[in-house]
């Protein structure tokens, strides 16, 4: 039997396969876990789900961190510094993870959980499902590498993490967009009862939402910006690219409406019927997943259910594929999650 | 071993038990005309001593904060348990004629979410241990006293999730955690070491920083010494005791009946095997 061949090897033998790199152009590297997903010149914050827990925690003495070996690499290690009695290593063991973590609910904690969103997703999902959320214990998963952010491959990109996620009953999932999104989101599944799946950016983390009118609500749908001819219904980093593409937008005259899902699970229909029911827009629903099983194929069921159907629904997602390793930047225009590639999406759309 | 405690005294009240146990799992069991009612049979004499003589519980308060907390990995053992819980006035005792009906807060697998006493949600093999650690690191925080017992069978075994849990109850030193796992020696598709072959089991457990027991599982006084030594012992570490059982202890004639795991039993054989279990008694 054939092995499968990904990357360049796929696209050609091997001779035509090997990289030759051009000396005109900026060498790009891997982008490896610990980057930063920022673009140049981009304002970031550092660390903000681990600031955010750390200011929380100290109101809360029944919140614990614990981690399997990723506490420096989703910003835990932050709240592991200010309360290491509260902070547990659990071992790369992902599965006990879950499971200690819902002991622990049992007693009566609130533990915050983190790992990468594929172990999360890929490894732990009956751990999580018969160990947490089947018996509503108060248990936060917050995983980072959603979607695309690594250039790691397959093995560490959790493509397709919402649309495991959202086939489990009782389980609240939140996708936000930028530090002060995921600053604010952390407060509010600390006040919320019950189980939740977190993605998180880490490292430096681009700051976008502060110039907007804007606060995060559990279960809510804000319209960050309005405009005529297109409506993007978009969730977590995708709501900055949308951003970005509706002001070049602008600049050619076409109104762009950004409407941010943070929260997947449960998902404010009522807005986003209320939005896209309004005449004329045609829908973009974009995120950083797969065009399987996550927020685009919700909003469409969202639509066809509500009876609104807008001139046009198009998704701005990443393929149903394995996708390639390699920097992070040419793997965003590569899969049309950049900013640019984005504009480009919308663009095409009105012809 | 340690020494051994004054409570063998108690030992014909636990026979007493656990024939309880096991004519009410016979009953559930009739009712629902099967069941797993082998491996019920053969776990009572620990589950007798475990409600009877180790655990400290409030029938009429089971989420009381002072209770010793006990995990039933093994959902489908939950006949087996059901049957404890009423014998320990947890669950009432007309409740059994309810087994596995709908609206039955007594469903076939074990659920944290039905059942008064019932801890977990077990039936996805594999879970009770870790979620045992996480307990008993909560305890632990609390400084409560109190043990976590987690009982398991020999077919968790197989499970990887079992030694992650293993390996981090022996890195935390959990002394306040005791797993109890049941060798039945009878899996879903035939002979547990046939299946998987675990063995051997004390080397392994062991080797992962625990304090190990190997006890005849339907040997009462070998439970309770077993169960004594566990909660007595001053070694900050975790400790097993491994219960080698007989599948359908109690009634001769079920005893050495094939496929075992899911037993076949007769309708006409229900009222048979509480007269033999009384049998067994008066003999």
């Amino acid at each position: 039997m054939m092995k499968v061949k990904r990357g360049p090897w796929g696209r050609g033998s091997w001779g035509e396969a090997a990289a030759v790199l051009d000396p005109s152009k900026p060498k790009l590297t891997t982008s490896a876990m610990i980057a930063s997903i920022a673009s140049e010149g981009q304002r970031t914050s550092a660390a903000p789900f681990g600031e955010a827990l750390v200011k929380v925690a100290r109101e809360r003495p029944d919140i614990l961190g614990l981690t399997a070996d990723l506490g420096k690499y989703t910003d835990l290690h932050v709240f592991g510094a200010a309360f290491p009695d509260r902070y547990y290593q659990m071992g790369m063991a992902e599965q006990n993870l879950m499971l200690a973590a819902a002991g622990l609910a049992h007693e009566g904690f609130t533990p915050f959980v983190t790992t990468y969103a594929v172990f999360a997703a890929r490894r732990t999902y009956d751990f999580i499902s018969q160990g947490i959320v089947e018996e509503g214990l108060n248990v936060k998963i917050c995983c980072a590498l959603p979607g695309l952010t690594t250039g790691y491959g397959p093995s560490h990109q959790a493509t397709e993490d919402l649309a495991i996620f959202r086939g489990m009953p009782d389980l609240t999932i939140v996708d936000p967009c930028d530090a002060l999104d995921i600053e604010q989101a952390t407060q509010a599944i600390a006040a919320h009862h019950g189980p939740v799946y977190m993605r998180l950016l880490r490292g430096k983390v681009p700051l976008v939402l502060d110039e907007y009118d804007y606060r995060f609500e559990l279960g809510k749908a804000k319209l960050l910006r309005d405009g005529a001819e297109i409506l993007v219904i978009s969730t977590g980093l995708m709501t900055m690219r949308a951003l970005e593409a509706a002001q070049r937008l602008e600049a050619d005259r076409v109104g762009v409406a950004v409407l941010h899902v943070p929260t997947i699970k449960p998902l404010d229909e009522a807005t986003i019927l209320r939005e896209a029911g309004r005449t004329g827009r045609m829908v973009v629903v974009a995120e950083n997943h797969s065009v399987i099983g996550g927020l685009g194929e919700a909003v469409a069921g969202v639509l066809l259910r509500g009876g609104v159907a807008p001139p046009r629904f198009r998704q701005v997602a990443l393929p149903d594929a394995f996708l390639d390793a390699g920097a992070l930047p040419t793997l965003h225009d590569r899969y049309g999650i950049s900013a640019e590639a984005m504009a480009g999406s919308l663009r095409s759309c009105l012809q | 071993m340690n020494a051994v405690t004054g409570a063998r005294a108690n030992a014909p009240g636990l026979e007493e038990r656990a024939r309880n146990i096991r004519r009410h799992a016979l009953r559930m069991g009739q009712v629902q005309g099967q069941g797993y009612i082998a491996q019920a049979l053969g776990v009572a004499d620990v589950l007798a001593v475990s409600y009877f003589h180790a655990l400290r519980f409030r029938p009429e308060d089971p989420e009381w904060e002072e209770r010793d907390r006990f995990l039933l990995s093994i959902g489908h053992y939950a006949i087996a348990l059901y049957a404890a819980l009423i014998e320990a006035g947890i669950v009432p005792k007309d409740e059994l004629e309810t087994y596995g009906s709908d609206e039955s807060r007594l469903p076939m697998s074990g659920m944290a979410s039905y059942t008064p006493g019932m801890e977990i949600s077990g039936g996805s093999l594999g879970l009770g241990l870790g979620i045992a650690v996480g307990i008993g690191l909560g305890l632990r925080r609390k400084g409560s006293d109190r043990f976590v017992y987690n009982l398991m069978s020999d077919g968790e075994l197989d499970e990887g999730p079992t030694w992650e849990a293993a390996m981090s109850a022996g890195h935390w030193k959990l002394d306040n955690l005791i797993c109890i796992v049941d060798v039945n020696r009878m899996q879903a598709d035939g002979v547990s070491t046939g299946v998987l072959n675990f063995e051997p089991l004390p080397a392994k457990w062991e080797a992962f920083g625990w304090h190990v027991q190997r006890v005849d599982g339907n040997d009462i006084p070998a439970l309770i010494r077993a169960f004594d030594t566990a909660r007595e012992l001053r070694e900050p570490k975790p400790r097993v005791i491994i219960c080698d059982t007989k599948m359908a202890k109690g009634v001769s004639f079920l005893e050495g009946r094939e496929k075992s795991h899911f037993l076949r039993v007769e309708a006409h054989e229900w009222d048979l095997a509480v007269a033999a279990l009384d049998e067994g008694a008066a003999a």
